[in-house]
């Protein structure tokens, strides 16, 4: 689960990282009264979740970036006004852009240099690593691609935890000195401790600045947490923005399905993250693009099914919808009656293309027969591709 | 013809009286696999469907029954304590079925693990293990199976069976089939299992189900050029995922721009492996690649 920028750094804030001074506004008004309460230059910063945020610029206005510095509360009112309700688009939100519904108003950072310091978990020694850099402010995975000698990985033994000498390898690590490296080793002892006690599954601080007078300040902040883990964190989880997410994922999230939305027009339902994958990739490798990944899990329940068929119909781009069932724990009779009902309760504008194989796979077929539906039956994965893909319009 | 567990393998249900787990003991029971016992903590001395006897710990199931492997179907909050409880008790096969265990749980648990060499964690987040016709540790519909000669390893479930389906139609058996789960911290790795079907005289050829995210396929193919002696067939689901996005599983997912399907795709055929990029061909691809080897 991602957050906003500022509720980032609310939680920096009860560890210690020093973050800028400033709050967060919904309106043009409240702005002007954060504004007032700081003093010298100030930033007014767009609270969406996407990254890119200083380059990003309004939809209906390029000229309008998402990041501005101002000098005074008139010009952050006027910079929240521009930004407030408009659409941002930046490398990450694609074209429509995401709206603004809070502008984050903080005391701008006389700023020396900047750096990068990152936590996230490192598969392949099934640990939590950091990773810094010297390079602040850029994107990270192109340090990482470009000058992979400018990038400092640091693993933590769970069973040890991080402990001082970790502090000091990364803060001497990236060159800093004297007290600027001891606030630095101190911040990374606190990122540690966000990381463990949130279950995050991403920390990351960039850019991380140290300030003129040799202060360590974080000027960014982006937390995601695991969402396995948020059953344990009721504070954290209070913290979602539904706004931010795709409406049709949100719906498959609130059933418990799991759906990404992609640039296709053949729906897919699946059982099976695996096999919902490659239903993706074989509708793709007979020439159609899939509209979507749909996982129905393992357990599928009739009502699960026809909530799934409810979300593919609402993206307008479908043209067929190819259901791919694989019975084990899910029986291919469950999923048929939720077909059948769905077909019945949504109405079926599109053709429908169904592959049924595993556990009561005859009873489901005969269900859908049955059932008088203009249903096209497939024998296998490859037969369904096919003809969903020719239902579809044809490969292209 | 087998690795991991065969007709001998004594097996405990952890979570035994619970939703899924009493579900799923029924039909291994069905499938003939030998369950001696179940644990659910305040039900000891009751009895599962009146014959498999219920402990309140692992230690005692395993004392009284002699339980070498544990299949775990406790819920996601409880699952890491239930995982050291079966290493604590001695057990050696650990397959925990479970789905959703927070990552940083996972990461604590593997780092105990290291304590506990005889203990095998498979999973989480997975279908299970089965030797065809002998034992079936898990949520796999036993009736796709065959018994035979080939191994299969996979960190997806219903592609498995997809697979497994396609192997069973063509009349090719399988020695054990293995789903390593589709988590990003798991206990068993695919080169643990290539090592393990390489050193099984029974095991001929390999199938090898992948995934997007992370570099385990990558370092299995690596290992398979240097140690391999058995033809594998290979194939990654998630060419068409986009980057960002978690596909389901908790480690299916194209972060940073690592761990794409093309890479993976591109590593296992440098090392030799025999890929498709049509899941409907995974069993042809196996039959291809054992007809090259003769």
């Amino acid at each position: 689960m991602k957050i906003h920028e500022y509720q980032g750094k609310e939680i920096f804030r009860r560890y210690g990282i020093p973050v800028p001074e400033g709050k967060v506004a919904q309106s043009a008004k409240e702005a002007h009264d954060v504004a007032d309460t700081l003093s010298g230059k100030m930033v007014v910063k767009a609270q969406i979740h996407a990254g890119g945020r200083g380059k990003g610029t309004l939809k209906d206005a390029p000229t309008v970036h998402g990041v501005k510095l101002v000098d005074s509360a008139d010009a952050a009112f006027a910079h929240a006004k521009a930004l407030l309700g408009h659409a941002l688009c930046t490398h990450q939100t694609g074209p429509e852009g995401q709206v603004v519904r809070r502008v984050l108003v903080e005391a701008a950072t006389e700023i020396a240099k900047e750096y990068y310091v990152g936590m996230t978990l490192d598969r392949e020694h099934s640990r939590v690593a950091f990773i810094a850099s010297t390079e602040g402010g850029m994107e990270i995975e192109k340090v990482a691609a470009e000058t992979p000698d400018k990038i400092l990985r640091l693993g933590v033994d769970p069973a040890g935890g991080f402990t001082a000498f970790h502090g000091r390898k990364l803060a001497y690590g990236l060159g800093l000195a004297g007290d600027t490296a001891k606030q630095a080793a101190k911040i990374m002892a606190s990122l540690y401790q966000v990381f463990v006690e949130t279950d995050a599954s991403l920390v990351e601080i960039n850019p991380l600045v140290v300030t003129k007078k040799g202060d360590v300040i974080a000027l960014d902040a982006k937390v995601n947490f695991d969402d396995n883990a948020l059953f344990r964190h009721p504070e954290l989880a209070a913290l979602r923005d539904v706004d931010e997410e795709d409406p049709r994922e949100r719906a498959a999230k609130d059933a418990e399905l799991s759906y990404v939305a992609l640039d296709g027009n053949i729906g897919c339902l699946v059982n099976g993250a695996g096999l919902a994958m490659s239903t993706m990739d074989i509708i793709k490798y007979v020439g159609g693009e899939p509209a979507n990944f749909l996982d129905v899990g393992g357990g599928a329940t009739a009502d699960q099914v026809t909530t799934a068929f409810t979300i593919i119909l609402k993206d307008p781009k479908v043209r067929a919808i190819l259901v791919n069932i694989f019975g084990g724990i899910a029986k291919c009779d469950v999923v048929a009656t939720g077909v059948v009902q769905a077909a019945k309760n949504v109405g079926l504008k599109v053709p429908l293309v169904v592959r049924l194989e595993g556990t009561n796979v005859e009873l489901g077929k005969k269900i859908l027969a049955e059932s008088k539906l203009a249903i096209t039956p497939a024998s296998d994965m490859l037969d369904a591709a096919n003809k969903a893909v020719a239902a579809a319009g044809g490969a292209k | 013809m087998s690795v991991l567990i065969n007709k001998d393998t004594r097996v405990l249900i952890q979570g035994i009286t619970g939703g899924a787990g009493s579900f799923h003991t029924k039909l291994m029971l069905e499938y003939g696999t030998q369950i001696v016992a179940g644990v659910t903590p305040g039900r000891g001395g009751q009895k599962f469907e009146g014959k498999v006897p219920i402990f309140d710990t692992v230690e005692q199931a395993v004392h009284a029954t002699g339980a070498t492997a544990t299949a775990i179907y406790v819920p996601p909050p409880f699952a890491a304590d239930s995982i050291l409880e079966a290493a604590d008790a001695g057990l050696k096969v650990i397959v925990a079925i479970t789905e959703g265990i927070p990552i940083l749980d996972m990461v604590r648990v593997k780092r105990t693990l290291s304590a506990y060499p005889q203990a095998r964690l498979i999973g989480p987040n997975c279908p299970g293990v089965i030797t065809p016709g002998e034992c079936k540790i898990g949520i796999m519909p036993g009736h796709i199976h065959k018994p035979g000669k080939v191994g299969v390893v996979s960190r997806s479930g219903t592609l498995t069976y997809e697979a497994v389906g396609q192997l069973t139609a063509l009349g090719i058996g399988q020695s054990t089939c293995i789903g390593i789960g589709g988590d990003p911290v798991n206990g068993t790795n695919f080169i643990d299992c290539l090592a393990l079907f390489n050193d099984d005289p029974k095991t001929e050829a390999v199938v090898m189900i992948g995934e997007i995210g992370g570099t385990a396929e990558e370092q299995a193919a690596a290992w398979a050029k240097a140690h391999m002696k058995k033809p594998i067939a290979a194939f990654v689901a998630g060419s068409t995922a986009p980057k960002g996005k978690r596909m389901g599983h908790a480690g299916a997912i194209i972060a940073g721009g690592k761990g794409t399907a093309k890479e993976k795709f591109a590593a296992l055929e440098a090392a030799g492996i025999h890929t498709t990029a049509n899941p409907a061909e995974i069993g042809v691809t196996l039959k291809k690649a054992l007809e090259n080897r003769r």
